[in-house]
């Protein structure tokens, strides 16, 4: 099944929930309603067309210049059944960004939508374990926003290198700064 | 080790050898520097090769350990991220003494292509412990490696272990970076 047909399925099916679509070029698309996505997720596993029954990927993407700014969630979709992929996206707020969990159609979705919870902020409602799979447990913010802006530490350590650490290693001197006597506190082994 | 010379010279059996206590301990340190098997990233491929039978890093005495508890060294290879980072710093702690770190490769020597854009990496892992020696590279070959333990070797047969050290945190570090301040 070509982008065009699997794109007017969805339309047929979904109607004014299918937003937009890209059905050309090398990496298809259709953008769908946030608030539809796990309804429109189990027909396109269940249904005998579409056959999705992989979620290759799971990711998003900030949109921080479009008006208004938004996150959207992509879901890279392929079946085995029929060797055809398509993607789906999802636009949410940035203001809320907050989307149901599609981990009850693919259970991989569970990694994917932590991870994406631990560079976005993206809140999957109804996952069922929604906590940082990457970053520290401890760790404030979300980095891969587009507004992000590096701390100076993190738990004592530099985060944004000092000028006087640049002239260190511009030199080839040790750029540490020490001081080893003290241990970063580990909320994990502690 | 030095000769025998002066009365001394040809006065002893063949089996008898006189040395100074410093020159022997050195002698055993560097020759069994046990390293901890530890890789954080694409350097740990290189420093496999280094063990793998073509480089061969037995040769130099060292065999790798699964414990902290009985290495001598930690070749920290590859990148720190600041999550990773504090594990570091509690493995080289739980190292007994006397023990020494290679930091292996640009991102351990100073976050490498993480310097500026890299949220999550650790600017050098010489800001948790201390290191004896950095082998540049991205990653550096096995012969660089070597080259860095042979570097390491070397530092080791000028500590002292009986005589007054420097003022370190038990690496003997300063005692062989500056030996003439010391004495």
């Amino acid at each position: 099944m070509d982008a065009e047909k699997i794109h007017a399925r969805l339309a047929e099916k979904f109607g004014d929930k299918v937003q937009g679509a890209l059905v050309t070029g090398p990496s298809p698309y259709t953008i769908v309603a946030a608030d539809a996505i796990v309804r429109i997720a189990e027909f396109c596993k269940s249904d005998a067309e579409l056959a999705f029954d992989n979620l290759m990927c799971l990711s998003a993407v900030d949109y921080i210049k479009e008006t208004p700014p938004r996150f959207e969630v992509v879901y890279h979709l392929l079946s085995y059944k029929h060797t055809h992929k398509h993607a789906l996206k999802a636009h949410v707020s940035r203001e809320t960004p907050e989307i149901e969990t599609v981990e009850s159609v693919w259970p991989v979705a569970n990694w994917h939508e932590r991870e994406a919870f631990d560079m976005f902020g993206i809140r999957f409602l109804g996952h069922s374990d929604l906590r940082r799979i990457l970053l520290p447990d401890d760790w404030e913010g979300y980095p891969l926003r587009k507004d992000w802006v590096d701390p100076d530490f993190y738990n004592g350590m530099h985060v944004k290198p000092t000028a006087q650490m640049a002239e260190r290693a511009m030199a080839g001197e040790a750029i540490g700064v020490g001081p080893f006597a003290f241990t970063p506190p580990n909320k994990h082994t502690l | 080790m030095p000769a025998i010379t002066g009365v001394l010279q040809n006065k002893m059996p063949d089996n008898l050898v006189f040395t100074t206590v410093d020159e022997v301990v050195n002698w055993a340190r560097k020759s069994s520097m046990w390293p901890m098997t530890f890789g954080l990233a694409c350097c740990a491929i290189e420093m496999m090769a280094t063990g793998g039978t073509r480089y061969d890093w037995n040769r130099f005495g060292l065999i790798p350990r699964g414990t902290p508890r009985q290495s001598d060294l930690m070749i920290v290879a590859g990148t720190v991220t600041l999550k990773m980072a504090t594990r570091v710093k509690r493995l080289y702690e739980q190292m007994a003494e006397p023990k020494y770190v290679i930091s292996m490769g640009s991102c351990a020597n100073n976050g490498g292509p993480y310097w500026k854009y890299g949220y999550h990496v650790l600017k050098g892992v010489d800001e948790v412990v201390p290191v004896d020696v950095y082998v540049p590279g991205c990653p550096p070959r096995p012969e660089a490696l070597l080259y860095g333990v042979m570097k390491l070797q070397e530092k080791i047969q000028e500590d002292r272990v009986f005589r007054k050290k420097g003022d370190t945190l038990g690496s003997l570090v300063g005692a062989s970076q500056a030996p003439e301040a010391l004495r």
